[in-house]
């Protein structure tokens, strides 16, 4: 497989502030990436390097085997950005941005941009400054995703979309990548992330904190267990196993976080004061994200 | 008292008796406030500059003349003609306080109305615009309570840089009556642009819809007056004055009759039009405006990154060359009349002084308004330029931007934009001024081609303006308002340079003092030549420093 995005230690300071910190992140072709991380965390810094806006003050970043800052015309034929925050013009209606945008990139798919606009269910003729937050955030998902492009990249793109329309949103991208498209999606919202996406890359103060599939990621966290026991266990033992931590025992009730791998051992200690009743739950992403932010950054 | 108190709303008073009822104004001291705290440089600023243009200038002529006896009948003849009296308004006495406040009593009042224009749009229609307004709206703030602060704010702002402006005047030695009048001429019109911009404001949607309302009045307003004061004595044309809120103004006569009763004239109208502003705001939803706003069409036909500039400069180059007609118009016609009311020497020397120029002195007379349309369009081209920054301020830009459209290319689609803009309004100017001169010549061919040729011979003096917009866009853009500061500076230097006797290496400075005096005078190519060397020279280094600096 070939990497659509390949970015290697980018760096990127703002005056005194660090908002990438060598970042690594790497898209492959074909695949829908989830690019994850707090508010100000540098992930819209990381896109607009990618979009040749910004300038990186150090590492590299590839695009489309290009470089994103020498190649901007010839790359820009090839991909469609939605940013977080549409800003649109206030005389121009939807329809008129969405023929310019898709004009100004590789074309517009004239079947598809009726269809999104059926299916967005979007106003095209309405002026930009009429439209509410989530509506501008409609004109540029349509000429995104009617645009003949190879390459989403997209901000924080379902902001201000309500839950039928991100459900919308959600089969676009993957019909998009269905035809062999590739998209790198940065987010915050963990649910979208996890149902479209194939890979995550979680970035914490413009650095890759996390990057695989979710499995592999979940396989880097904690199962969560929840026993009810017999017998009541001692804490300090359990505790005292390797791979265990968050121990809380009440009585005969335990709850505690397993890292992968140790839990055979885990259930056998367990299995020692007879287990009444058990839960497992594997991490959401959710958790796996709380996990990577609860605490400040771990020096490595 | 009693130690405690059930709560109460903020503006409802103890001794009222049920509930009480909602004025609507809940909240208006605080967003007062606010507004106050947001404009805490803006208004001051204004008032202390509109104070100093008018003691400066008053003080520059006294010290011009220091045997008053001696300056009023030369000075009265060349200033009480048509020409001059169309732009600054009629002179109100043979005094030296009425001379020495001549160029300022009008003009200043309409950059007061200006002020009072962009304050109360400012914290009325904008704020609503930009969904501001809603969040306030969410708390504790009546209805009306922010058009109530834009009001007060504003009238405060009119009233106080009024006094100002009086205080000033008396300080460098104005006569103190009629400094008052002068004051409540300011204050007439001032108020009347509170009230203006308030009705504007309920109008349309949008800011730059209530930028339309407002200065297209003021615009209609000033023109009304000018026609009226241009007439005959007797001509019937002289009741237009009358219908301008300017010329109520005027009617004061500051250093003159002094007619401080028009301030009544001045305080109804801004009541009137405040509490059809009030009404209006009844009968709309907060971000609608009275007037609907229609579809567009779902299909657009833009196809580069030109289209897209082009498309949106298109409103704003219809108003200016609309205006620009009209000012062809009127200095065309003035032309004849200037001659027929200077035929000294002297006053002839005067105006070359005011002005510059050689040749007739009708020649110098079109030289002076055709630089005036060259600062104007200068001013044109900056507004067109720096919707660069504006455009990547409001995020806009980063759509385009990350298309294939290339930075180099959008910027130069904006210089272009702003080239042919000012090539444009100056060859109307030319044009129509031409036409209705040629009326008096009996050679139209001849004036048209002597006046579009004069007023397009200043476009390299415009363009060095707009390279200065392009290198700040390009190399300091958090700087790009420093444009305008440069280009006031350019008008300075040509108003009151050669007045003030300031050295020529001082006046140099700006461009428009390198323009050959047309016509009527010799093309300096050589000088043209090297306008257009800066001006590519600092064209080339905004554009590098654009192509090299992080997108906002």
């Amino acid at each position: 497989m070939t990497s659509a995005i390949q970015v290697q230690g980018l760096r990127k300071t703002f005056g005194r502030t660090v908002a990438l910190d060598g970042l690594d992140l790497d898209v492959q072709t074909g695949e829908i990436h989830g690019f994850l991380g707090p508010n100000g965390a540098g992930k819209s810094t990381t896109l607009r390097i990618l979009l040749g806006l910004m300038r990186a003050d150090g590492g590299s970043a590839t695009l489309l085997g290009g470089d994103p800052w020498q190649q901007v015309e010839s790359l820009h034929r090839r991909l469609a950005y939605v940013p977080g925050d549409v800003a649109l013009w206030p005389n121009l209606t939807g329809g008129e941005v969405i023929d310019l945008l898709g004009n100004l990139r590789g074309g517009l798919h004239e079947q598809r941009r009726a269809d999104m606009i059926e299916r967005f269910a979007l106003d095209p003729t309405k002026k930009g400054r009429s439209y509410s937050k989530g509506n501008r955030q409609k004109v540029a998902l349509v000429a995104a995703l009617a645009a003949d492009v190879e390459l989403l990249l997209l901000d924080e793109p379902t902001s201000g979309l309500d839950p039928l329309m991100e459900a919308v949103f959600k089969d676009a991208v993957r019909e998009f990548r269905a035809a062999g498209g590739t998209v790198l999606l940065s987010s915050h919202i963990l649910s979208e992330v996890e149902s479209v996406c194939d890979r995550v890359s979680i970035i914490r103060d413009g650095r890759n904190v996390e990057s695989g599939t979710l499995t592999q990621l979940r396989h880097l966290s904690h199962t969560t267990l929840e026993a009810t026991l017999d017998r009541a266990p001692d804490e300090a033992d359990i505790a005292a196993l390797p791979g265990v931590s968050g121990v809380v025992v009440s009585g005969t009730h335990v709850t505690c976080a397993v890292e992968s791998g140790y839990l055979g051992a885990v259930l056998q200690h367990l299995g020692t004061f007879g287990i009444h009743s058990l839960t497992s739950a594997p991490p959401t992403l959710e958790e796996l994200f709380m996990e990577q932010y609860r605490v400040p950054a771990a020096t490595p | 008292m009693t130690a405690t108190s059930a709560p109460t709303a903020p503006s409802s008073r103890p001794g009222r008796a049920g509930p009480p009822r909602s004025s609507g104004l809940t909240g208006t001291t605080r967003l007062l406030r606010l507004a106050a705290r947001r404009d805490r440089v803006l208004i001051p600023a204004s008032a202390l500059t509109l104070m100093a243009v008018v003691a400066g200038s008053a003080k520059a002529t006294f010290d011009l003349y220091p045997d008053p006896s001696l300056a009023s009948p030369a000075l009265r003849e060349t200033l009480d003609n048509p020409a001059l009296v169309a732009i600054y308004g009629p002179v109100a006495s043979m005094s030296i306080d009425a001379l020495a406040t001549f160029k300022t009593v009008l003009l200043g009042g309409v950059f007061l109305c200006l002020l009072a224009y962009v304050v109360v749009r400012r914290h009325t229609r904008t704020e609503e615009e930009e969904g501001r307004l809603e969040l306030l709206g969410s708390g504790v703030v009546g209805r009306r309570a922010p058009l109530a602060a834009a009001v007060l704010l504003a009238t405060a702002a009119v009233l106080g840089t009024s006094v100002l402006t009086v205080v000033g005047a008396v300080a460098v030695g104005l006569g103190t009556s009629g400094s008052i009048a002068l004051g409540v001429s300011w204050a007439v019109m001032g108020l009347t642009w509170v009230g203006v911009t308030a009705v504007a404001a309920q109008l349309t949607e949008t800011a730059r819809g209530t930028a339309g309302f407002a200065l297209g009045a003021l615009a209609a307003a000033y023109l009304l007056r000018a026609l009226g004061d241009a007439s005959g004595s007797d001509s019937p044309g002289r009741v237009l004055t009358w219908l301008s809120p300017l010329g109520w103004a005027e009617k004061v006569e500051p250093y003159g009759a002094n007619r401080v009763w028009v301030l009544v004239v001045g305080v109804i109208a801004y009541a009137v039009l405040v509490l059809v502003a009030f009404a209006l705001l009844e009968r709309r939803d907060l971000g609608a405006g009275v007037l609907p706003s229609r579809p567009g069409p779902d299909r657009g036909s833009l196809r580069t990154v030109g289209g897209l500039t082009r498309r949106l400069a298109r409103g704003t180059l219809i108003g200016w060359t609309i205006g620009y007609v009209v000012l062809g118009a009127v200095v065309g016609s003035l032309g004849g009349s200037v001659q027929s009311f200077v035929d000294s020497p002297e006053i002839a020397d005067m105006l070359r002084k005011l002005g510059g120029g050689a040749g007739t002195i009708i020649d110098t007379f079109f030289a002076t308004e055709l630089r005036f349309a060259a600062i104007g369009a200068a001013a044109l081209g900056i507004a067109l330029t720096t919707r660069m920054r504006t455009e990547e301020t409001s995020g806009r830009v980063e759509a385009v931007l990350a298309t294939s459209a290339t930075r180099l290319r959008w910027a130069a689609a904006h210089i272009v934009v702003a080239l042919a803009a000012t090539a444009l309004v100056l060859a109307v100017v030319g044009t129509v001024a031409g036409l209705v001169d040629g009326g008096r010549t009996g050679d139209v061919g001849g004036s048209v081609g002597r006046l579009v040729g004069a007023s397009l011979a200043a476009l390299p003096a415009v363009w060095v303006c707009i390279a200065v917009a392009v290198l700040l866009v390009g190399l300091v853009p958090r700087l790009t308002g420093l444009v305008w500061a440069v280009l006031i500076g350019f008008l300075v230097l040509g108003e009151f340079g050669p007045i003030m006797n300031l050295p020529s290496w001082v006046t140099a400075v700006s461009p428009f003092d390198h323009l050959s005096h047309l016509p009527g005078g010799s093309l300096d190519t050589a000088d043209l030549l090297g306008l257009v060397v800066v001006a590519a020279a600092l064209t080339a280094a905004g554009l590098a420093g654009l192509r090299r600096r992080d997108i906002a």
